[in-house]
């Protein structure tokens, strides 16, 4: 991993001017004379740097500014204030040289033609981003490989299923070996097994071409195979920026510990907080810090056939850190 | 050039491809294409057996000359990505397009040429049919008919290129079938898809030679069918050269400026 700076974010804001319509005809025609527009803040003040060689995930809930930012960074949005910039390129410049060397994989849209052979749209790309027949073929040759893409090339897209739809989709993405990764939602839809090939081939992708990639996912899996670092954003705006298990200890300061007890109703309010009670098993969040010494009492105090301490999944971790912004 | 020679013999290849996939859209642009000529021509024939057999400087043959070869100057001169671009901006189908380094009018242009040869196959057995059914009488002289050519090709260029910088509005306009069919109807008249624009007041064919309609479609037709003076087919060229430079002007101009307020909607 290089130190050079392959992506840097500098108080980037975008702004949408969104016509208002209430319902009804009455609104409907006054719209024709005044139209109204409200602004929506959807990225507001980020500010990061991603180095070259890195992976990067790039966390949030639903309308948090995530999509927005990748469009930004990939050049299909212009900034309404501060500064981006990509191998030293200004993205919306859209630059012939900077677009040949980035790619934006969007989960839920096709780039690939519905009606003919895989192969065709492959053909396409290698004369639109001028790849040398010789390198294409290598490169095909290697994405068949690691993607396992087979006997697939020759099938029109529209007879592929979901899977194998998205793996052709990533191949054809990455034909011109981009060094920059946009990923956006990549495994969405994809059953578990192809999510790991995927995350596999990620993980290749990236060591083999040393490339940067910056990955949304709703998928924890996604991220915590192949991120070293998360960048979290809500509402537009970065709330964390660091290495995933600090995200843990510093938004989920606690652990869970579930009690298999020989009596039913016991009230153990006193060790923790009771997150949930079904007859005899119980649970109980307590503070990190303080689990030993609570699991302890809990042996020695009460009936204990059975005990577990559990870390929070990452799931709950994030939806802490969104709670706790919204708050 | 070697480079957009690679791109476009390939897309071209690709273009035909999946076009043939789409036939029934294929046939529906090639019967507007076919009957509108062939409606107007019944039309004014009718119109002229009422005047023993003229209408203006046009006898039966001459009607029938017009129409026919006008049916084949619209065909060569015709796009309809005008129609794609508003779908396109509001769909986000913009965004691929965007995202390659290739500028998306070249994608446009190939596909239209892919589009006039692969109903080239329909179009000329039309006309012949149309020949034989119609009776029309050619008498343009040799310098006429070698003119024709660069003519033709010039009109291709000056409709493709206005019409696509004009459909660059949606991206500032969200709805622009409005404005499509304030476009459609005035290039029947303007264009002389409807009549000759010598049948036509002398404001329309004013307005006609002002604006670049004439220049796209009428022009061409003229000139083959032997009308225009060589003094009058040099001007029609300077005209086309004017119209096509302010097209690429325009385009130069909008381009930038439109691709600005793309916001790639539709995730």
């Amino acid at each position: 991993m290089s130190d050079t700076v392959a992506i840097r974010l500098d108080n980037l804001c975008k702004t949408y001017r969104v016509p208002i319509r209430e319902p009804g005809l009455v609104a409907a025609l006054k719209s024709i004379v005044h139209r109204q527009h409200r602004e929506v803040e959807a990225v507001k003040q980020i500010s990061f740097e991603v180095a070259s060689g890195e992976i990067v995930g790039f966390l949030g809930p639903n309308g948090a500014g995530k999509t927005t930012a990748l469009k930004m960074l990939s050049g299909l949005l212009n900034p309404t204030a501060g500064e981006v910039r990509v191998l030293g390129y200004e993205p919306f410049r859209r630059d012939r040289d900077f677009l040949r060397q980035i790619t934006l994989v969007m989960g839920n849209r096709n780039q690939l033609v519905w009606d003919i052979p895989v192969s065709d749209s492959f053909e396409r790309n290698r004369a639109i981003y001028r790849l040398g027949q010789g390198e294409f073929n290598r490169t095909v040759d290697g994405l068949t490989d690691l993607l396992d893409l087979g006997d697939l090339l020759d099938k029109p897209v529209r007879n592929l299923s979901l899977g194998e739809r998205m793996k052709c989709e990533i191949a054809a993405a990455l034909l011109h070996r981009p060094k920059i990764l946009f990923l956006d939602e990549p495994t969405i839809g994809l059953d578990v097994t192809m999510q790991r090939r995927v995350r596999r081939f990620l993980a290749e992708y990236n060591k083999r071409y040393q490339a940067t990639v910056l990955l949304t996912s709703h998928y924890m899996k996604d991220v915590e195979a192949l991120c070293d670092r998360v960048v979290v954003i809500h509402h537009g705006q970065l709330l964390f920026d660091g290495n995933l298990a600090r995200l843990v200890a510093r938004f989920s300061p606690h652990k869970t510990i579930a009690l298999d007890l020989e009596q039913e109703g016991m009230d153990l309010s006193a060790y923790g907080e009771v997150v949930s009670t079904d007859g005899s098993r119980v649970t109980l969040l307590v503070p990190k810090e303080e689990t030993a010494k609570i699991t302890g009492q809990l042996l020695a105090d009460l009936p204990v056939i059975d005990l577990t301490v559990e870390e929070p999944s990452i799931e709950e971790v994030i939806e802490q850190v969104f709670a706790q912004e919204v708050a | 050039m070697s480079r957009f020679t690679d791109i476009y013999t390939t897309l071209f290849k690709i273009s035909v491809a999946i076009m043939l996939q789409y036939r029934a859209v294929l046939i529906i642009w090639l019967i507007g294409l076919v009957l509108q000529p062939i409606i107007y021509l019944v039309v004014w024939l009718t119109v002229a057996e009422t005047q023993g057999g003229q209408v203006g400087d046009f006898d039966k043959g001459g009607l029938a000359a017009y129409f026919i070869v006008l049916m084949i100057v619209n065909h060569a001169t015709f796009d309809w990505h005008m129609y794609e671009m508003g779908y396109r901006v509001r769909t986000g189908a913009f965004s691929p397009l965007l995202l390659q380094p290739l500028h998306p009018i070249h994608r446009d242009i190939i596909e239209n040429v892919a589009y006039k040869f692969i109903t080239l196959s329909v179009m000329l057995p039309a006309v012949f049919l149309l020949i034989w059914l119609f009776e029309p009488t050619f008498g343009a002289p040799m310098w006429a008919v070698a003119a024709f050519v660069p003519a033709l090709l010039l009109a291709f260029l000056v409709r493709f290129f206005v019409e696509w910088s004009l459909a660059l509005l949606a991206f500032w306009i969200t709805d622009t079938s409005g404005l499509n069919q304030m476009y459609a109807v005035a290039s029947i008249f303007l264009m002389g898809q409807m009549a000759p624009l010598s049948l036509m007041p002398q404001w329309v064919q004013f307005a006609a030679g002002v604006l670049p309609f004439r220049w796209m479609v009428a022009f061409p037709v003229e000139l083959l069918l032997g009308r225009l003076s060589p003094e009058q087919v040099v001007d029609g060229f300077l005209m086309q050269a004017l119209w096509l430079g302010l097209g690429l002007a325009g385009l130069a101009l909008t381009w930038n400026r439109a691709a600005r307020r793309y916001s790639a909607v539709g995730a």
